[in-house]
C-alpha cells in the first residue's frame, strides 16, 4: 500500500540506518553513518515522546493508535510531526488536545529546537495548527467559538479512564475468587501489581486523586470519596460500561482509520485486538525522552 | 420479511437515506467539507464485510433503483424509514432532505414512511417549512443533527430555548418521535458537542414525546444508558451499533449489546441499517443468528431471545410508528409488549 501523498522527503528518514557495525569505512559510508544515524535515533526519541501523548477520548497513545502518520527530526534539532485521525471530522477539542500535547512532548525534548506538529486531512487542520504553532490556546485558536480552554473537558474524560481502569483493575480480581464485597476495604498497594494498576494510578494522580498504596481501591472519581458497600454493585457496573464504551470507541475509530489510509499504519501503531481483558500497549515505565547532546550537534 | 428457523420476522428499518452526495451537489467554496463528510461515511461502510463494500462513487449517489433492491428485495426490510440530513451549507439541493426521499418514495406506497427534520436556528421561517412538511409528507417523526453547521454557527443543544420551541411546535403538529443524532461539533467547541445530558433535559420537559437516540449515543453510550434508564420516554437507535460492530469487532458488538440489554432494555432498542452506510441483508441475517456467547465474561448480561430479537428488528419501530404488523408476526401472548416504556426502571434510583 502506498503512503498518503506529500510525505515522500519525510518518509525517508524513517528508512533505518546502516547498521553501524561491519560496514566499510570509506569516507562516502562513513558520510552515511554521521548523517543519518543520529536522525534515526532522534526520530526513537520523538516516539517515545510521542508515545506519552494520549487521545484524551480513547485514552490511549496516539502512537499505537495509528495516529502518528511520520515523525523525523534533522541532525539540526528541528523536529516534525504529522498527525492524521479516524476522520475529516473528528471532534476539533480532541484534535486540538493531540496536537498542543504532541508539540509540547516533542518541544521538552533537550535536542530539538524547533518543533512542527501538523494535523492533516481535518476540517480544522488549518486553525488547529496555527493556533498551536503560536502558542494560542484554544479560546483563541477557535475565535469566537470557544470561551473556555480545555482542562474541564481533559478531566471528564480521565474520570471516565478512572472509572474504565476500574474495570481493568478489579474484573481480574473477581475472577480469581475475591469476594466483591470485599472490594471497598481493599486499598491499591493490596492488589497485585499489574499495568493495568499502574495505568489506573497513574490517571488517578494526573486528577490529583490519591493513588498511594494506602489509597482506597474504589473511589468515586469526581470527588475521591471512597465508595461504600451500598454504592458497589452500580459503580462497578458504570466502570464496566464505561470502559465497554471507550473500547468500542476505540474499535470503530481504528478500523476508520485503516480504511481511510489504505491499511497504511502509523508510526508505533499496534492494536491490542479485542479483549477481554487486554490492556493496550503503554509503557509501564516511563521511556527515555531526552536527546543526549552528541546526537544532535 | 426474513423467515428463518421457522420463524417470521417484520423488519423495520428505522434509521436509513436516499442522499445524493456527488460532485454535482456540491457547494462551491464548500468542497472540501461534502467530500470529508461523504468520505467519512464511507469509511464506515468499510466496517461492514468485504463483500458489501461500494466503490466511492457509487456510494456518493446510487439509484432509486439500486435502493429498493438492496432494502426490499435483498435486504429483508418491510417498511423502512427515511431520516433526513440537509447539510445545505456543503450540499446545493441537500444531502439527503424529505423532499427528495418523498419524490422517490412516492413511487412505491407502502413501504416508506418519511420524517422530516428542523433546526430551531432557522427561526419563524423553520417553523413554517417545519408545518408544510409534516401536511405535505404525513411526518409523524424528526431526525435532528445538533452538529449541523448553520450560518457560522456550529450546532445547537436541545435543551436550548429555541429547541423547545421547536419541540412543542413539533407536538402540536403531531410528531411523536425524535430521532437525535449527535455530532462531533457545537457551540462551544471547548464542551463534549456528544454529550447527550440535553436529550435528558428535553425528554423530562417532554414526557409526550418518544426520543429515540440515534447511534445509542456513540461514543458516549454510557451516559446515554444512564439516562435512558431514568427517562422512560427514551430509546436506543441501534444504527450503527450493528453496522460498525457486528462484523468487524464481534465481541465488542457483544459486550454493547449486553450493556444495552442491561441498561435499556430490549422494549427500547430499534434496528436501523443506515443505509446506504451499510445495506440491511447482512445486518438482519447476522441478528437473527446472533446469541450471547455463553462466556464468563458475559455471564451477568442478559440474554435475547426470538421474541426480543423481533421486538428490536421490528416490532417496536411498529409501535412507535403506529405500523399495522400483520398477525403472523405479532408476538403470542406472554411474550411481552413492544416499545413498553415502563420496563426501563431495573437500576432507577440506584
Amino acid at each position: 500500500m502506498s503512503p498518503p501523498k506529500g510525505r515522500a522527503a519525510v518518509r525517508t528518514v524513517l528508512v533505518p540506518p546502516d547498521p553501524p557495525q561491519g560496514r566499510g569505512t570509506s569516507d562516502e559510508g562513513r558520510q552515511r553513518l554521521i548523517k543519518r544515524a543520529p536522525e534515526a535515533r532522534g526520530q526513537q526519541s520523538l516516539l517515545a515522546a510521542l508515545e506519552t501523548v494520549r487521545d484524551p477520548e480513547l485514552d490511549e497513545p496516539i502512537t499505537s493508535l495509528g495516529f502518528v502518520a511520520s515523525c523525523a527530526v534533522s541532525a539540526a534539532g528541528d523536529a516534525q510531526v504529522r498527525l492524521r485521525l479516524p476522520t475529516y471530522f473528528c471532534a476539533p477539542n480532541f484534535a486540538y488536545l493531540m496536537v498542543a500535547d504532541a508539540y509540547d512532548a516533542v518541544s521538552a525534548l533537550p535536542g530539538v529546537r524547533h518543533a512542527e506538529v501538523l494535523l492533516e486531512d481535518h476540517f480544522a487542520a488549518g486553525a488547529i495548527n496555527g493556533g498551536v504553532a503560536a502558542r494560542a490556546g484554544f479560546v483563541r485558536s477557535f475565535d469566537g467559538e470557544a470561551v473556555s480552554e480545555l482542562h474541564a473537558l481533559r478531566a471528564d474524560f480521565l474520570r471516565k479512564a478512572v472509572m474504565a481502569g476500574t474495570d481493568q483493575v478489579c474484573r481480574p480480581l473477581l475472577a480469581a475468587g475475591a469476594d466483591p464485597a470485599a472490594l471497598p476495604a481493599m486499598t491499591l498497594g493490596e492488589v497485585p501489581p499489574s499495568r493495568a494498576l499502574d495505568r489506573l494510578r497513574s490517571r488517578r494522580a494526573e486528577l490529583g486523586l490519591p493513588a498511594g498504596d494506602d489509597a482506597p481501591l474504589l473511589i468515586e472519581p469526581h470527588n475521591g470519596a471512597p465508595v461504600t458497600e451500598a454504592a458497589l454493585p452500580l459503580h462497578l457496573r458504570k466502570a464496566t460500561i464505561t470502559r465497554v464504551s471507550i473500547e468500542a470507541n476505540s474499535g470503530i475509530c481504528r478500523g476508520m482509520l485503516r480504511h481511510r489510509y489504505h491499511d497504511t499504519k502509523g508510526q508505533g501503531e499496534s492494536d491490542p485486538g479485542e479483549p477481554g481483558g487486554v490492556v493496550p500497549p503503554e509503557p509501564a515505565e516511563p521511556r527515555p525522552t531526552t536527546l543526549r547532546s552528541a546526537e544532535t550537534c | 420479511m426474513y423467515e428463518h428457523n421457522g420463524e417470521k420476522y417484520f423488519i423495520v428499518d428505522s434509521h436509513m437515506h436516499y442522499w445524493n452526495a456527488a460532485p454535482d451537489n456540491w457547494v462551491p467554496g464548500a468542497e472540501q467539507y461534502a467530500k470529508g463528510w461523504i468520505e467519512c461515511f464511507h469509511a464506515y461502510q468499510g466496517l461492514g464485510p468485504p463483500e458489501t463494500h461500494w466503490t466511492i462513487e457509487h456510494f456518493q449517489k446510487y439509484s432509486e433503483d439500486d435502493l429498493m433492491k438492496d432494502v426490499f428485495e435483498d435486504g429483508h426490510v418491510d417498511m423502512a424509514i427515511f431520516q433526513p440530513t440537509d447539510l445545505k451549507e456543503w450540499y446545493k439541493e441537500g444531502f439527503n432532505t424529505t423532499q427528495r426521499n418523498n419524490e422517490m418514495g412516492r413511487k412505491h406506497p407502502g413501504k416508506f414512511i418519511y420524517n422530516t427534520n428542523f433546526d430551531p436556528r432557522d427561526s419563524d421561517a423553520g417553523l413554517e417549512e417545519l408545518r408544510r412538511n409534516v401536511e405535505t409528507y404525513g411526518c409523524k417523526g424528526v431526525k435532528l443533527y445538533t452538529a449541523e453547521w448553520n450560518n457560522g454557527s456550529r450546532g445547537y443543544k436541545l435543551s436550548d430555548p429555541g429547541a423547545y420551541r421547536y419541540l412543542e411546535a413539533a407536538q402540536k403538529l403531531g410528531i411523536k418521535n425524535i430521532h437525535v443524532h449527535k455530532g462531533p461539533t457545537i457551540w462551544p467547541l471547548d464542551k463534549d458537542a456528544f454529550d447527550v445530558a440535553d436529550v435528558d433535559h428535553a425528554a423530562t420537559d417532554f414526557p409526550g414525546l418518544n426520543f429515540i437516540v440515534e447511534h445509542v449515543g456513540l461514543p458516549r453510550i454510557d451516559d446515554f444508558c444512564y439516562m435512558a434508564t431514568q427517562e422512560p420516554n427514551v430509546y436506543a437507535g441501534l444504527s450503527v451499533v450493528v453496522g460498525a460492530l457486528m462484523h468487524a469487532r464481534p465481541n465488542f458488538f457483544n459486550r454493547v449489546m449486553g450493556e444495552l440489554l442491561f441498561w435499556v432494555g430490549e422494549d427500547k432498542m430499534t434496528f436501523g441499517s443506515d443505509y446506504g452506510i451499510w445495506e440491511p441483508k447482512w445486518q438482519v441475517e447476522g441478528f437473527v443468528d446472533w446469541e450471547m456467547p455463553d462466556r464468563e465474561e458475559y455471564a451477568d448480561y442478559p440474554r435475547l431471545n426470538t421474541a426480543g430479537k423481533k421486538k428490536i428488528l421490528g416490532l417496536n419501530a411498529a409501535r412507535l410508528y403506529d405500523i399495522e404488523v400483520p398477525k403472523e408476526f405479532r408476538l403470542p401472548a406472554g411474550a411481552g409488549t413492544p416499545a413498553a416504556q415502563d420496563d426501563a426502571q431495573l437500576v432507577a434510583g440506584a
